[in-house]
């Protein structure tokens, strides 16, 4: 029992410490806004997180809403990409010697690089940043669902010979089965990375959302916003990763 | 014409110690509705066999011949039980049978796909465990599984590759006699071929069993100093399984046996203790030829140990 309350109190701890060290800092650099301070000019973000004042002068959570839009439908489009490449990656070894090099070489690209390219490309904002967080979260998910389709026991590729399925009824019945849990994980990945990009997206673009917001607040030297946007970008960020890793956990259990 | 027709069928498998001729000049004849079980020793080449006469894979030399046409990759009136189950983990017990049954009958309609699954789980007693998984069941259980999607797709033979090697010895009695009962029980018999190391086993389900013997390491000894000669250093190294010869088959046991047989009545049969005698005879015979090679003193035993272990 006090095992337990111990181990939920040492967090709060570990947050307390945080909260002393950042008022520590705030003491050393005038410019950096103390815990209390930032509280004081947050509060209307958070306290009214669905008001609407302005076109960046919003909420937190209506903030929030912009950027998880725009993350969703760039992830979708990320990983309505990734998974089939995964799968044909998967199944033959002779597009993945092809397409290898490539994939490495993509692979370590920021999204700060792929950003101007997509407006190059797309002339607009809104679909170079689904753009960037597409390509930029691709990858995950294309390497987890190739590594899942190599890693089905022969097993069960020796049904699939034995019972002659189709080509079609082994990929629905076998291989998309076999590999869930490894796209899954990847999914989880590509959206850590998708909401990673969002931020440099939206910076970049000037759109509104989380980015947008601290690129603006810190061009109007509202600093307290600046820490208040990085810590909704990552209270966002942690939700997101729990939420799936439960879903994660719910599809491993079938 | 025997219905399975094996004439001089040869296979070796390339692997870094060099290539390993598995099975050379085997031949064997089944004949319609029998039941033939392959008796031998781990690693002695009886899997190759088992999926050379399936069509997973194809022979390097020889023929196979069933029901008068030659062996093309799995043939459709053809089922395969695999010693590890191979259910898919993902679909219920009456999945994995329906799975089946839509592969071999695709113009059925899905009720009476259903219904048939259904009904050949009914079979093994399985009515009610239609809708477990294969994690849901014990290991009898799932072997159940597995022989009912070989029988519901109403095969004309049926392989067996060590279909009890996985259970205990109690779950094992009780398959067997559901196997021997469904194998007798259709309107046609099923020609089936079994591999097995249980002599005993083989005793119980067959018609004839077959003595698979591994490659002597005599011929290995000629291998090795057909190397010294040639001038390589290997032959100080010891033996590599590339240094075995070939598997061969003995001359065919038969179990005139009436049916049904329980292990029971064979333990005192005098046909069963004739036909045991034969087929361990016949398998010790080979060992004894490798025991002139190695000098290891090993007693073989009823359920055959792997072949390996007695040759290093």
């Amino acid at each position: 029992m006090s095992k337990r309350i111990l181990h939920s109190v040492l967090p709060l701890c570990g947050i307390a410490l945080a909260v002393l060290a950042w008022w520590a800092a705030s003491r050393l650099v005038p410019d950096l806004p103390s815990p209390a301070r930032t509280w004081e000019e947050s509060k209307l973000y958070i306290l009214e997180p669905l008001s609407k004042r302005g076109e960046t002068d919003q909420g937190i959570l209506l903030l929030a809403y912009y950027s998880l839009m725009r993350v969703a439908r760039g992830f979708l489009l990320g990983i309505a990409m990734a998974t089939p490449i995964g799968f044909l990656l998967g199944v033959s070894p002779t597009l993945t010697r092809m397409f290898d090099p490539i994939m490495q070489v993509l692979r370590p690209i920021s999204p700060l690089a792929w950003l101007p390219l997509g407006l190059v490309l797309f002339q607009k904002s809104e679909p170079a940043a689904l753009f960037a967080i597409a390509v930029c979260s691709m990858w995950p998910t294309v390497i987890n669902t190739m590594m899942g389709v190599r890693a089905i026991p022969q097993d069960y590729w020796n049904v699939a010979k034995v019972l002659r399925l189709s080509t079609f009824t082994t990929f629905t019945k076998i291989i998309v089965p076999a590999t869930l849990p490894y796209i899954f994980t990847g999914y989880r990945l590509s959206l850590g990375i998708a909401w990673l990009v969002i931020v440099a997206s939206e910076m970049l673009t000037g759109t509104p959302g989380v980015g947008g917001f601290l690129w603006q607040e810190y061009n109007s030297l509202v600093y307290a916003h600046i820490l208040l946007a990085i810590i909704t970008i990552g209270v966002v960020g942690f939700a997101l990763d729990r939420l799936m890793g439960i879903a994660e956990a719910k599809l491993r259990a079938v | 014409m025997p219905f399975i027709e094996v004439t001089a069928v040869s296979k070796s498998f390339a692997g870094s110690a060099g290539t390993r001729h598995v099975l050379r000049d085997v031949s064997l004849g089944v004949e319609h509705g029998e039941f033939v079980s392959i008796v031998g020793a781990m690693g002695s080449g009886k899997s190759t066999l088992l999926s050379l006469l399936a069509g997973l894979t194809s022979p390097d030399a020889g023929r196979i011949v069933i029901g008068g046409e030659p062996v093309r990759g799995i043939r459709k009136d053809g089922a395969f039980v695999f010693q590890n189950y191979s259910l898919l983990p993902w679909f219920t017990a009456l999945e994995n049978v329906r799975l089946a049954v839509e592969a071999a009958f695709p113009d059925l309609s899905r009720q009476a796909q259903r219904a048939r699954a259904v009904e050949t789980l009914e079979r093994v007693g399985l009515g009610s465990a239609l809708n477990r998984r294969p994690r849901q069941l014990s290991g009898g259980m799932r072997q159940r599984v597995s022989i009912a999607r070989a029988f519901a797709t109403r095969p004309e033979v049926l392989f067996l590759d060590e279909p009890f090697g996985a259970l205990d010895a109690l779950t094992r009695e009780t398959l067997q006699q559901e196997l021997a009962r469904l194998c007798t029980d259709g309107e046609r018999p099923v020609t089936t071929v079994m591999i097995t190391n249980n002599v005993e086993e083989a005793i119980l389900l067959s018609d004839r069993i077959i003595p698979m013997i591994p490659g002597p390491l005599d011929f290995a000894q000629g291998a090795l100093t057909l190397r010294q000669a040639q001038g390589h250093p290997e032959h100080r190294r010891g033996v590599s399984p590339a240094d075995r010869a070939p598997a061969t088959l003995g001359t065919p046991i038969p179990v005139e046996l009436s049916r049904p047989r329980t292990v029971a009545q064979l333990a005192h049969d005098e046909q069963a203790t004739h036909a045991r005698g034969h087929v361990i005879a016949a398998l010790t015979a080979a060992l004894g030829r490798k025991r002139v090679s190695t000098s290891s003193g090993a007693v073989p035993s009823a359920v055959l140990q792997p072949a390996t272990e007695e040759t290093r």
